[in-house]
C-alpha cells in the first residue's frame, strides 16, 4: 500500500521581552538557578499576575505577519496540573479564545510554493526546569524560566513530508527573528518544536491516529524524528497493528522515538478562565500601531532584492535569510555605490564561507560591511582584480586591516599601464613561439594559455580585460 | 477601649493621649481577653516601636489619616516579616517577604499593626471554627461563634482589643461576623481595594474591607485602603471618592429598596422585626422605602458553591510542599509527597471545597456546573441592576439568625452555608455592602445589611452614618471584664 504522511507542528517561541509575561523579573538566559524568579514567579501566597504589554504587542506582530485574524477579545485560562516546575499548580495559557487565529505561511519547498495554515497562536507562560543532577540524591527546581512569555504557534496538519515540515519550520524561524519577537536560539530552547505525525493510505481523506513527538531541538532532528516515526507507524500498520495516540520522545543519540511514561489516568487539565486576569481587549488603535511599525517581512524583502538589485531568486533568498545579513548586504551596496551582483557574489561567497568555516555569527564577522565595501570599490575602480581581491580579503579576515592598507603593503595594485602589459605579453610570446604559431594557424583555444601565462608573469596583478585586448591584438596573424 | 476609631484619631490629634498609650492599652486588652482567641499572632515589640515612631512623627508635624491608631490585620494579608498563616497548618510557619498592598497602604497612613487575627482556614467557613489555631469566641457570649471567616477581626473590634481591623469577604466573610459581633463591616465593590498580597480563596469574589465600630470608622479605613493598584489587574482604575467627606449630608430623597424575598421562610422572626424597625428609622431620617425583588437570589447559594470552590481548587494548588509551607515527612515519591502534604496540611472544610471545585471543573462536568454557575451569576447581577433602577440602596438582614452556638453546625455544612444566603448574591454581583448593628435578639446583635450600586461606597457609608447618628446600637459593647 502507498502511504501518505500528515504532519502538523506546534512551535513554542520564547518572546524576547525584557521581563516575564506576568511579572517584572528579567528573562535573560543562563543566570544561576532561581536568581531570576520573583515572588510572582515562585507563586508565593497572595501574588497576582499582570500581563506584559510588550508580549501582547509581539503576538499581534506575529499575527499580522501571517495574515491571521487578530482577536480583539481573548481570554487567559488556567491549565491545572501538579508538577514541581509549575509553581502555581497551573499554567496560565490561552485556551478557548487565543489572540491569533487562522493565519497562513508561504513556504518554498525546493522551488515549489506551498501554503501552510496556521490554526492559532496564543500567549502563555513557560514553566521552570527540574534539575536532576544539581543536588545530590534529589531533584532541584530552577524557576528562572518560569513565567517567560511563550507564543505557541499551532499549524494545520498541512505538511506531507519531513522536508516540508523542515521548510515550514525554517520559514517560521526566519520570520520570528525578522519580527524581532524571538531570538530563535534552539539550543537554549527559545524556539522549540513538537510534531504531530500520522500516516494514512494515499487517497484517504480521514486522518490516521497521530502521535506527538516532543523534544526535537534542531531542524535536522525534526527531519529525522519524523522520518523515524513515519517508518515506525507504517511498519505497525502493515503488520496489522494499530497506532496508539500518545506522546513520544525523540532520542537523538539513538535516532528513535519512544513513548513517554504515561500516567494511568488521562490528564484532565480543568481549564477555566483565569479570574485574576480580565479578558484581553485590544483596541483598533493598538493593532494599527503594531501594523504601522511592522518591519519588512522576509518575502517582501526577497521580492524587493530581486526587483531593486536584479538578483536571482536564489541569491535574493540567500541574502535575506536573516535580517542582519540582508542589512549587511544593503549597506555594502549603498556604501560603495557598487554593482549589486558583485556585492551579492562576495557576500554569499567569500563572506559566508569564512563565517561558516570559522563558526561565527554575522554579528562577529571580522570583515565589516564598510570593510567589504572598501575592498569591492578597489575591484570596481580597477585597482585590483577579483582574484587579487580574494587574497586581500584573506588578509582583512586575518587581521582586520582595511583593503587599501593590505593592497599598499603587499604591492598588489593592478597593472593597468598598456606598455607594461605589452612588454609582459611580448616576453610570454617570445618564450612560447610554438603556441603563437598554433594560435595563428587557427587553434584559438590556446588563447587561454596565453592569458594564464601573462597573469602568472604579472603575479596576478595585470588587468585581465586589458590583457585580453592586447593579447588578441598582438596574436592576430 | 470603647471609643470609635474616628474618636481616637481626633484624640490623638488633640494630644489627649499618645499612640504608645493607646497601643499599650490595646496590648493589655489583647492579653486580658486572650481566651477569645481573636489573634493568631501579636507582635508587642513591633507595635510599641511603631507607636513610638508615630508619636515622634506627630511631634515632628506629621498628620497621617490613621497615624498612631492600633490596628489588626486578618491573617490572610501578607505582612513582611510577620508570619501569615491563613489559619492553616499549611502556612503555620510562613513569613512573606512583602506586604499586601492593603497592609502597605494602612501602614503608610500611620496605622500601627498589633498583629494578625484569627479566621476560618483559607477564609472557608462562616463560624471561625475551621481555623487550625482553634475557634474564636463571640465576645457577647463565649459559647457562641463570632461568625466567619473574619471572626477574629470581628471579635477583636467588638471586644475593644483594637478599634478597627481588616477583613475579607468572599461570600459574606466581613458582613456576617460583623453582624454576629455587633460591629460595622464594609465589603467594597469588587476591584475597589487591591487584592495583591491577599491570599486568594476565590479570586473573582474576594474583596478586602474595613471592620470597625462605626460607619464613620469604616470611611476612614476605606479611604486609606481603596484605589487602583498596578499589581492587581482586576483593580478598578476609577477615582476614589472622598468617603469621610461624603458622610455629611442628609438622606432626603434616598430610596431604599426592601427585598421581598428576604422576609420569607428561614429568617428568624425577631430579626425580621428588628430589621423592619431599622427601616422605619430610615424613613424618619427622610428616606423612602421601595419594594424590590431579587428573583434569582435563591440560585445564589448553589451558584456560589460551584464558583468559589472551583476557583479555590486552583488557587490552593500552589500549596504543594515543594517551595514553602508545610511538607509531610516519610513520603515514597513525588506523588506521595503531594498527597501527604496536602492531606495533612489542609483541614476538612478546605479539602471538601477543593474536592467540590475539582469536580465542578472536571471534563464532562464543566458545562453542567461551572458554566451554568457563570450564567446564574449573570442573572443574579441582572436582578440587582433591575432593582437599582428603582432604588439607591437595598436594605435587609445580614444573616438569617444571630450568632449560633459553637459546634452547632460543624456537622451540617449545608446549614452552615445557609448563613450567607443574604450576603452571597452581593459578591456574585460585585457590589459594595455593609453590615451594621440594628438591634438585639436574646442579647445578641442583629446585623442590617445595606447594598449599594457599583463603586457607590460613599452613599452606603453616608446612609449608615446617618442611621448611627440617630441610634446607638453600634455603641453597645459586650459585657467583658
Amino acid at each position: 500500500m502507498e502511504w501518505e504522511t500528515v504532519i502538523g507542528l506546534e512551535v513554542h517561541a520564547q518572546l524576547s521581552t525584557r521581563s516575564k509575561i506576568f511579572s517584572g523579573a528579567p528573562t535573560a538566559y543562563g543566570a544561576p538557578p532561581n536568581q531570576q524568579a520573583n515572588e510572582i514567579d515562585i507563586a508565593l501566597p497572595g501574588v497576582l499576575p499582570v500581563l506584559n504589554r510588550e508580549a501582547v504587542r509581539m503576538a499581534v506582530r506575529f499575527g499580522l505577519a501571517v495574515d491571521a485574524t487578530i482577536n480583539h477579545h481573548s481570554v487567559f485560562a488556567r491549565k491545572n496540573y501538579f508538577y514541581p516546575d509549575l509553581p502555581k499548580g497551573y499554567q496560565i495559557s490561552q485556551y478557548e479564545l487565543p489572540i491569533v487565529e487562522r493565519g497562513r505561511l508561504a513556504v518554498d519547498l525546493d522551488g515549489e510554493a506551498r501554503t501552510i495554515g496556521i490554526t492559532r497562536a496564543h500567549l502563555e507562560e513557560d514553566a521552570g526546569k527540574s534539575l536532576h543532577d544539581a543536588v545530590d540524591g534529589m531533584t532541584g527546581v530552577d524557576l528562572n524560566r518560569a513565567g517567560t512569555p511563550l507564543l505557541e504557534i499551532v499549524s494545520e496538519p498541512d505538511m506531507r513530508s519531513s522536508a516540508e515540515a523542515v521548510a515550514y519550520l525554517k520559514t517560521l524561524h526566519t520570520l520570528v527573528r525578522y519580527l524581532e519577537i524571538c531570538d530563535g536560539n534552539m539550543q537554549e530552547g527559545s524556539f522549540r518544536c513538537d510534531a504531530n505525525v500520522s500516516v494514512r493510505p494515499r487517497g484517504d481523506s480521514r486522518l490516521g491516529t497521530r502521535t506527538e513527538l516532543k523534544n526535537i531541538n534542531s531542524f535536522r532532528f525534526v527531519e529525522r524524528a519524523i522520518d523515524y516515526e513515519v517508518r515506525r507507524q507504517i511498519a505497525v500498520l502493515e503488520t496489522g497493528g494499530v497506532i496508539r495516540q500518545e506522546t513520544r520522545l525523540y532520542d537523538a543519540d539513538r535516532d528513535e522515538t519512544r513513548p513517554m511514561r504515561s500516567k494511568e489516568e488521562a490528564n484532565d487539565y480543568r481549564y477555566f478562565p483565569d479570574p485574576d486576569l480580565p479578558p484581553l481587549m485590544l483596541t483598533d488603535a493598538f493593532v494599527q500601531d503594531v501594523r504601522t511599525n511592522m518591519p519588512e517581512l522576509p518575502a517582501a524583502k526577497r521580492e524587493r532584492f530581486c526587483a531593486t538589485y536584479g538578483l536571482s531568486r536564489y541569491d535574493a533568498a540567500l541574502l535575506t535569510a536573516t535580517r542582519e545579513l540582508a542589512s549587511y548586504y544593503e549597506s555594502v551596496v549603498a556604501d560603495g555605490g557598487l554593482d549589486p551582483k558583485l556585492v551579492a557574489n562576495w557576500v554569499s561567497g567569500e563572506l559566508l564561507a569564512h563565517l561558516n568555516s570559522a563558526g561565527l555569527d554575522l554579528a562577529a564577522t571580522r570583515v565589516s560591511a564598510a570593510g567589504l565595501a572598501g575592498l569591492l570599490r578597489r575591484i570596481a575602480d580597477n585597482t585590483i582584480s577579483g582574484k587579487i581581491a580574494k587574497e586581500v580579503f584573506e588578509a582583512m579576515w586575518a587581521d582586520g586591516a582595511d583593503a587599501d592598507r593590505v593592497i599598499a603593503a603587499r604591492g598588489l595594485v593592478q597593472i593597468t599601464d598598456d606598455s607594461a602589459i605589452e612588454s609582459l605579453i611580448d616576453e610570454v610570446m617570445a618564450a612560447h613561439a610554438r603556441q603563437v604559431a598554433q594560435y595563428r594557424s587557427g587553434e584559438e583555444k590556446v588563447f587561454g594559455f596565453f592569458v594564464g601565462q601573462v597573469m602568472k608573469a604579472s603575479r596576478g596583478k595585470a588587468n585581465p580585460a586589458k590583457v585580453n585586448d592586447i593579447l588578441r591584438r598582438k596574436l592576430a596573424p | 477601649m470603647s471609643e470609635t476609631l474616628a474618636e481616637l484619631v481626633r484624640g490623638l490629634a488633640a494630644g489627649q493621649y499618645s499612640s504608645v498609650e493607646l497601643v499599650d492599652a490595646s496590648l493589655g486588652r489583647i492579653r486580658r481577653h486572650a481566651d477569645l482567641n481573636a489573634f493568631i499572632t501579636v507582635d508587642e515589640e513591633a507595635a510599641r516601636a511603631a507607636a513610638a515612631a508615630a508619636d515622634q512623627a506627630r511631634a515632628a508635624g506629621a498628620t497621617g489619616l490613621l497615624l498612631g491608631v492600633p490596628f489588626a490585620h486578618k491573617d490572610i494579608f501578607c505582612t513582611a516579616g510577620m508570619r501569615t498563616t491563613c489559619a492553616s497548618r499549611m502556612l503555620a510557619g510562613f513569613v512573606a517577604p512583602y506586604d499586601a498592598t492593603v497592609v502597605a497602604r494602612l501602614r503608610a497612613h500611620g496605622a500601627v499593626t498589633m498583629g494578625k487575627t484569627n479566621m476560618d482556614e483559607f477564609a472557608m467557613g462562616s463560624s471561625n471554627e475551621t481555623s487550625y489555631f482553634g475557634p474564636v469566641r463571640n465576645p457577647w457570649d463565649r459559647a457562641r461563634v463570632p461568625g466567619g471567616s473574619s471572626g477574629g477581626s470581628a471579635a477583636a473590634v467588638a471586644a475593644g482589643l483594637v478599634p478597627a481591623a481588616t477583613g475579607t469577604d468572599t461570600g459574606g466573610s466581613i458582613r456576617q461576623p460583623a453582624a454576629f459581633c455587633g460591629i460595622t463591616g464594609l465589603k467594597p465593590s469588587y476591584g475597589r481595594v487591591s487584592r495583591y498580597g491577599l491570599i486568594a480563596f476565590a479570586s473573582s469574589l474576594d474583596q478586602a474591607g474595613p471592620m470597625a465600630r462605626s460607619a464613620e470608622d469604616c470611611a476612614y479605613v476605606l479611604a486609606a485602603m481603596a484605589g487602583f493598584d498596578e499589581r492587581d489587574a482586576t483593580a478598578s482604575e476609577r477615582p476614589v471618592d472622598d468617603y469621610v467627606g461624603a458622610l455629611s449630608g442628609d438622606l432626603a430623597g434616598l430610596r431604599i429598596g426592601v427585598v421581598r424575598e428576604h422576609f420569607g421562610a428561614g429568617l428568624d422572626g425577631a430579626i425580621g422585626s428588628a430589621i423592619l424597625a431599622a427601616l422605619a428609622e430610615f424613613e424618619r431620617l427622610g428616606a423612602t422605602l421601595v419594594d424590590v425583588s431579587l428573583p434569582n437570589s435563591a440560585a445564589s447559594l448553589p451558584c456560589y458553591y460551584v464558583l468559589a470552590p472551583a476557583e479555590a481548587s486552583s488557587n490552593l494548588a500552589r500549596y504543594d510542599g515543594v517551595r514553602y509551607g508545610y511538607r509531610a515527612t516519610g513520603y515514597r515519591d513525588l506523588e506521595d509527597m503531594y498527597k501527604k502534604t496536602r492531606g495533612e496540611g489542609f483541614g476538612a472544610e478546605v479539602k471538601r471545597r477543593i474536592m467540590i471545585g475539582t469536580y465542578a471543573l472536571s471534563s464532562g462536568y464543566y458545562d453542567a456546573y461551572y458554566l451554568k454557575a457563570l450564567k446564574l451569576r449573570r442573572l443574579v447581577a441582572d436582578d440587582f441592576a433591575a432593582a437599582f433602577a428603582q432604588c439607591d440602596l437595598i436594605a435587609g438582614p445580614t444573616a438569617p439568625t444571630t450568632a449560633f452556638a459553637l459546634g452547632a453546625k460543624m456537622d451540617d455544612p449545608v446549614s452552615m452555608y445557609m448563613n450567607d444566603i443574604y450576603t452571597i448574591p452581593v459578591n456574585l454581583a460585585g457590589l459594595p455592602a455593609l453590615s451594621m448593628p440594628a438591634g438585639f435578639v436574646g442579647g445578641l446583635p442583629v446585623g442590617l445589611q445595606l447594598v449599594g450600586r457599583y463603586l457607590d461606597e460613599a452613599r452606603l457609608l453616608r446612609a449608615a452614618h446617618r442611621y448611627q447618628q440617630a441610634t446607638d446600637w453600634h455603641r453597645r459593647v459586650p459585657p467583658l471584664s
